[in-house]
């Protein structure tokens, strides 16, 4: 007692002026939803996944630009000592970065020094199986709380200065082959999630949670039930099991009150007997009220899907003078331009190869051939099921008015067989093969204007990557590649300007902050998060 | 003051430290527990519990598509990456047991993975292995396949005149410039064999599924020539964007920045011999890859 009183008046005095501060700390501490909206007014913070609502990945700070990246420099790495990839994209408020790591870890930072403030690690059971990598792709942030979607289909809320858990909801049962991977979006109060698990014959859905108590308010059903407009699209009871996952964070228009999401494919992914018809809403962009998860219009990419050309891809709102538009690069190889407040098509251009399609419909939509169709022997199908780009997030920039995304060239061979739906297991309805080719696949990062849709230039990657892009008003492009180099490029000629050897590749999507006046670049790649800044 | 600053953040590290310790010994505790169950199960299950479901073989066919094919082939014929498990002799054992412990746990230095762990796709419960396990028994041929050509001949001939051990490795002898042929009997199909000595070229050595892909090596021809004039002509070890490390015909490790050499060449002509008819007759041919097929069996 008598130690504990005297460090109490040893510490009294600076707690008094601490008190004194309080108002000044505590608006700090609080991300509020009208900091949000205002995100670019705050360069040095990453406040959501794609850096802001627009889904743009841009970067306003230009310390960092085109006559001095050649002199970049890592400052830290933190290591999440885990297997598998690692998929985060950081977020960062005042100085702290908040990110996810494999198995569902979730840690805050020092922006500054990499030195860990808290660690979380889920308790995760253990008979998930979640289709593609014990991955998380970050955090969602408001007031003292960040959010994240586990492996076993929880929507959990941590303290952002403890990461003590807030509550956790649960979001449905993981056994029936759902999971979250995804970086929630929140709106207003709402914690915005969508589910994965394509692979097995899922009913996919988006919901939304109060921010405060993890109460949900909504869901949208990704496949119409009975009754519903689009049910039509479903042959007899296949909408139960009609997947259209909705696994990477959307974006929102505060101007029209509208949030974008997208959705993955049908289930099974490479079958479509037993399931005639277009399959709404899979592989579609979807437009949501965010207060009540009401439906104002969709566009589907993919009828009828049998590839897996899931179209979660984050939907990137583009004003081009008095046109308001969303553009997609999907990931059967076209690149789409869509009028955001009527959902109708603007236009589609290839951005790579493609052998499924050699004409369009009176919407200017690209016409699946029959020949594309897998068959029991397998049949080769460009771009293949990893496709012409998949969820690493593409960037726009500002200032270059141009779209860069990590193009795959890469062609599978598609087979097809019956399948019988087993609940909570694999429902592919087959599989696909690697193809005979000589030439080995590659891939790009491709500039794209997407008034035209014509690509700029292209920057070659020796082979495919999953690395997503980061634009910065430095005049800059950054992106990783499977060889684990992370490379800042010129934004207007392409030409590489600096790269860095992470050691293994990289699977994420980068992204920039400051602090005390000094810009970062941070990426993901093997086990390590990196910062890099000028010297 | 400054000390009292510097003790109470130390202080409080000392405890996240044993936090993490603490979090991690409980981790390491489950994963031990874990494994164990595991392993007392499989133990305890010597021999695949649907042996005599006929529906299992089917069911395991799906399995099989879905998780298996993309490396062993349609029909478990083999394919560029996995050997054919058609064939009666499994490397890594034959009994029901071993087949499990392998689809479950991998083969640790090969391209097999554990169960679930290639990031790509999903993993298979127990009964879906013991489904694969099923299917795979209906396609194995029935009789041990007779013996393919004379090994003893075919190892003369690696050794020899057909020179294979100048640029190829087995057990440990021979060159450099090709892949070590040691595992590859029992790691690839026979076409895939007869295939790569007929008609090098075609696929040079395929590389391993792009899931586990951080370094896959291909044999690609190089041609590269220095800023002072020196030319090297070789095999690719390994490139990326910006740097090549190579061998030259002469089996020394070159490294490059790519953009500080004169000329750079790459082509996927290989530098090994295509062996027709004129160089290695058909007979010949089938005794090479016996003597393969048997260093793998061995």
């Amino acid at each position: 007692m008598k130690i504990l009183f005297k460090r109490c008046s040893r510490i009294a005095a600076p707690l008094f002026l601490l008190a004194a501060n309080l108002g000044v700390l505590s608006a700090q501490a609080q991300v509020s939803p009208q900091r949000l909206l205002d995100s670019a007014k705050e360069p040095q913070n990453w406040l959501m996944y794609s850096g802001d609502y627009a889904g743009h990945r841009f970067s306003t700070l230009d310390q960092i630009n085109a006559s001095n990246a050649s002199a970049l420099v890592p400052k830290w790495a933190y290591q999440t000592m885990a297997g598998g990839k690692f998929e985060t994209t950081p977020l960062v408020v005042d100085g702290i970065l908040y990110a996810t790591g494999q198995d569902d870890r979730a840690f805050a930072l020092d922006a500054k020094s990499g030195r860990p403030i808290w660690q979380y690690q889920r308790a995760l059971p253990a008979d998930i199986r979640p289709c593609c990598g014990r991955v998380n792709r970050g955090l969602a942030i408001l007031g003292d709380k960040v959010f994240f979607g586990t492996l076993d289909t929880h929507v959990v809320a941590l303290d952002s200065k403890t990461g003590n858990v807030i509550w956790d909801a649960t979001a449905f049962d993981y056994r029936k082959g759902y999971s979250i991977t995804l970086a929630p979006l929140v709106i207003k109060n709402f914690v915005i999630v969508g589910v994965s698990g394509g692979e097995y014959g899922i009913r996919g859905f988006i919901d939304a949670y109060d921010a405060a108590t993890g109460e949900r308010k909504w869901r949208f059903y990704t496949v119409p039930g009975p009754g519903e407009p689009g049910h039509e699209t479903w042959e007899g009871d296949s909408w139960k099991i009609g997947g259209a996952p909705a696994w990477i964070t959307g974006s929102y228009d505060p101007a029209t009150n509208t949030t974008f999401w997208t959705t993955g494919n049908p289930s099974p992914s490479n079958r479509g007997e037993g399931r005639a018809g277009d399959n709404l809403y899979s592989n579609s962009l979807l437009a949501l009220d965010p207060d009540t998860g009401k439906l104002k219009w969709y566009f589907q990419f993919t009828k009828h899907d049998e590839h897996d050309w899931d179209a979660t891809q984050v939907p990137v709102m583009i004003d081009q003078g008095e046109k308001h538009l969303i553009a997609q690069a999907n990931r059967n190889g076209y690149f789409y331009v869509i009028d955001r407040s009527t959902g109708k098509l603007v236009f589609s251009n290839p951005y790579a190869k493609t052998t499924w399609s050699n004409s369009k419909d009176a919407e200017g939509r690209p016409i699946s051939l029959k020949e594309a169709s897998p068959t029991p022997e397998g049949n080769r199908v460009c771009p293949g099921a990893a496709g012409a780009t998949n969820w690493m997030s593409p960037t726009y920039d500002l200032q270059t008015k141009l779209f860069y995304v990590t193009a795959r060239e890469q062609c599978d061979i598609f087979s097809t067989a019956p399948q019988p739906y087993e609940e909570g297991h694999a429902y592919y309805g087959s599989a696909y093969f690697p193809n005979d080719d000589t030439a080995p696949f590659w891939g790009a990062l491709r500039a794209i204007d997407p008034e035209t849709g014509k690509i700029k230039w292209e920057w070659k990657h020796p082979s495919p990557t999953w690395s997503g892009v980061l634009s910065t008003a430095g005049g800059l492009v950054f992106t990783g590649d499977a060889e684990g180099n992370f490379i800042a490029l010129d934004a207007v000629s392409g030409k590489a300007l600096w790269h860095f050897q992470c050691g293994a590749s990289v699977y994420s999507s980068p992204m920039s902050f400051a602090v005390d006046g000094k810009q970062y670049v941070a990426v993901a790649a093997g086990s390590a998060l990196f910062a890099f800044a000028l010297p | 003051m400054p000390a009292s600053n510097q003790t109470k953040p130390d202080r409080r590290l000392h405890r996240m430290q044993q936090l993490i310790v603490s979090r991690c010994f409980v981790l390491a505790s489950l994963a031990a527990f874990l494994f164990c169950c595991v392993d007392s199960r499989l133990s305890a299950q010597d021999t695949n519990p649907l042996a005599n479901d006929p529906k299992a073989s089917k069911l395991g066919e799906f399995q099989f598509r879905s998780n298996c094919a993309f490396c062993h082939g349609l029909g478990a014929r083999g394919g560029g990456r996995g050997p054919d498990l058609t064939r009666a002799q499994k490397r890594h054992g034959n009994s029901d047991a071993e087949l499990f412990r392998t689809i479950n746990e991998g083969v640790p230095g090969t391209a097999m993975p554990p169960n679930g762990a290639t990031q790509q796709g999903v993993g298979m419960t127990e009964t879906e292995i013991w489904q694969v396990i099923a299917y795979i028994r209906s396609v194995q041929v029935k009789a041990p396949a007779k013996p393919l050509g004379d090994a003893a001949h075919g190892k003369t001939l690696f050794f020899g005149d057909a020179a294979c051990y100048t640029c190829h490795m087995v057990e440990g002898k021979g060159g450099r410039l090709g892949p070590d042929l040691t595992a590859t009997g029992s790691a690839r199909a026979t076409d895939y064999l007869v295939d790569s000595v007929r008609n090098p070229s075609r696929r040079l050595a395929q590389g391993i599924s792009e899931a586990m892909k951080e370094f896959s090596q291909e044999y690609e021809t190089v041609k590269v020539e220095t800023a002072d004039g020196h030319k090297f002509v070789g095999v690719v070890l390994n490139e990326d964007h910006f740097t090549l490390q190579m061998i030259d015909l002469r089996e020394q490790i070159h490294v490059f920045e790519k953009d500080k050499l004169s000329s750079y060449e790459k082509s996927r002509e290989s530098l090994m011999p295509a062996y027709d008819q004129k160089l290695l007759s058909d007979k010949d041919l089938q005794d090479i890859i016996a003597f393969l097929l048997s260093v793998g069996a061995q």
